[in-house]
């Protein structure tokens, strides 16, 4: 971007400067909660409690995340959800790559109708009972496939492959039919390794959807075995009932409520990490995929 | 129908872009989307689990009118309304203004800097965030060691608006500003070059160039956020709720929620439902219709 140097008057560089110290202020504004939930994990419960945040490492204990880690509860729901994000991940980018792909074609037959199929799933919907008594029809209730079937098919997500797809060479296609390859093969030998921005941007946003959600499973899975981690959260977090195997050693409310504050901050800096960790490695893939979906179509 | 059998003609030849391609995401769309739209008719009668949809009792309109001529219908229409009417008037401007800025960074690293503070509590689950919440508004917790109160916020309803909106801002306005940001960084410099040239004001240049080439996302973005006003989501809402905060926090998806699952009124909760979801295509419609006339026959 060679933008030439203004000449820059005052009245510029102070409408600047108010401008950079608002975006400043925001950015502050957006690390103080995540470096007081980061630096209270680590905090001995009885300072934290009495006097609040502290950098002195002399107060900082690893209590909080032990009592974490040695949680049969939270590695359950872990692992749990690692699942259900993965399965339903691929899953639904699968389904997508599949279905944006003759959508794509100037030619295709039913083109119209199929596209006004899935776009009116985008305004409208069946609504929550009804919803809930298809799934416990389905006899779906406590499986994986009552979280990772109804969401599968994202209408926005197919604008943005399509998008993604017609932006491509048509020579693509056209090279790989002299050759005599049939579409499905062209999908895979041809298609496929080409579209990897695209892939990255719509699996993460699916995976991050399942990670974060919780209202599916809090419907739809009765069996406490089955919970992801985000419901284990929520008893933690927001019910304020920790599992009784974190806390058996706690003899007085009083300590017993020092824990918990201690042990709600381990909590969220465990379960945030994975995708705080994840998110900065598909930053690349961001702009591209936003970008081809913001084309109109 | 001249054309009908040329078009069997291709889809016999394109058999693969039916059954390989086509098929799973349609049949799952048919399944797990309009199935239940044919449920919706559990809310024109009395919905027995044992008789089954087509064998209930039909009642026609009855939930619709108990629900209108409720003492509560106003309340949890006027709740969510608010919090998404004015979720949209404080949440809707701020990304667009990060992307002006963020835009007028120079250094290329410090821009992606911040970009990557910014994007990050989008990635922090609705639990997680309202956990958050809830330790630092405790009575005892950080906000108010720091203002020497002990204030029980999230006992408060005339807090739960503003709790929810704040905190919706920190956590999605940054990730909001990223396709403000990627058409600002595709528009052509030229532009900007010629207005530096004519001596334009960085106001004037913001005004005449940046906002011009962000303009048809302000315009898509801001259809499908004010024709989903009624779509508020479930979750957030349901988790901040505390037994004190109701009269606020009630809103009609958690309400929906709470009638249907927790005391079983499968029909009426349906009710409640569809007339959410009917309120919410119209306010699309209208938007939309409205946005074509300010925007020279342009909408979605």
């Amino acid at each position: 971007m060679g933008r030439k140097k203004t000449r820059g008057s005052m009245h510029d560089k102070v409408v600047l400067g108010i401008g950079f110290l608002l975006l400043g202020l925001f950015v502050v504004l957006i690390i103080i909660p995540l470096v007081f939930v980061v630096v209270g994990s680590f905090m001995d419960p009885n300072v934290l409690h009495s006097q609040g945040i502290s950098f002195d490492v002399r107060n900082w204990s690893l209590g909080g995340y032990r009592r974490v880690f040695e949680n049969q509860m939270i590695w359950r729901g872990f692992l749990n959800s690692m699942l259900y994000s993965f399965v339903f991940a691929i899953f639904s980018v699968f389904i997508t790559l599949l279905a944006a792909y003759p959508l794509s074609k100037r030619d295709f037959v039913g083109k119209k109708l199929i596209n006004t199929i899935y776009l009116i799933t985008m305004f409208f919907g069946g609504g929550l009972m009804p919803t809930y008594l298809l799934i416990s029809n389905l006899k779906l209730i406590d499986t994986i496939w009552a979280l990772i079937l109804p969401g599968a098919v994202n209408v926005w997500n197919i604008i943005l492959v399509r998008t993604y797809y017609q932006s491509l060479p048509t020579e693509l296609r056209e090279a790989s039919a002299v050759d005599g390859a049939s579409e499905i093969t062209h999908f895979f030998r041809i298609l496929l390794p080409v579209c990897k921005p695209i892939i990255a941007v719509i699996f993460l946003y699916q995976f991050v959807g399942m990670w974060n959600s919780y209202f599916d499973a809090m419907i739809y899975l009765e069996n406490p075995d089955l919970q992801p981690l985000q419901l284990v959260l929520r008893s933690i977090l927001i019910q304020n009932t920790p599992d009784p195997g974190m806390v058996a050693d706690i003899q007085s409310a009083a300590e017993m409520s020092k824990i918990a504050e201690q042990l709600k901050y381990a909590t969220i800096v465990i379960s945030s990490l994975p995708l705080l960790i994840m998110y900065p490695f598909f930053q690349k893939y961001f702009d591209k995929g936003v970008m081809v979906g913001s084309v109109k179509g | 129908m001249k054309h009908s059998r040329s078009k069997l003609k291709y889809i016999r030849q394109n058999w693969q872009l039916y059954l390989f391609f086509t098929l799973p995401g349609l049949l799952l769309t048919i399944i797990f989307k309009y199935i239940p739209m044919g449920g919706i008719l559990i809310a024109f009668e009395d919905y027995n689990p044992m008789q089954g949809i087509l064998g209930s009792d039909w009642v026609g309109l009855e939930h619709f009118r108990r629900f209108l001529s409720s003492p509560d219908f106003l309340t949890y229409l006027t709740n969510t309304l608010k919090l998404s009417v004015y979720g949209l008037l404080w949440g809707f401007p701020i990304p667009i203004i990060l992307a002006l800025l963020l835009n007028r960074i120079k250094n290329k690293g410090i821009q992606k800097k911040i970009q990557l503070f910014i994007y990050a509590p989008n990635f922090i689950s609705v639990i997680v965030l309202c956990g958050m919440i809830f330790i630092f508004l405790s009575p005892v917790g950080p906000v108010n060691k720091f203002l020497g109160t002990s204030i029980n916020f999230m006992t408060m309803p005339e807090a739960f608006r503003s709790i929810y909106i704040a905190s919706g801002i920190w956590q999605g306005a940054g990730w909001a500003s990223i396709m403000y940001t990627a058409a600002l960084s595709n528009a052509s410099p030229e532009l900007s070059d010629a207005a530096i040239m004519d001596g334009a004001s960085l106001l004037q240049q913001i005004w005449h160039v940046d906002l011009p080439a962000i303009k048809p996302i302000i315009v898509i973005q801001f259809i499908l956020q004010a024709g989903n006003i009624m779509s508020l989501g479930f979750e957030k809402a349901y988790a901040l709720q505390t037994s004190l905060n109701i009269p606020a926090s009630e809103i009609l998806p958690t309400y929906v929620y709470k009638l249907g699952l927790q005391m079983g009124d499968y029909s009426f909760s349906t009710a409640v439902g569809l007339f959410n979801s009917i309120i919410n295509v119209i306010l699309l419609i209208i938007v939309n219709a409205v946005v074509k006339r300010f925007n020279e026959g342009e909408g979605i």
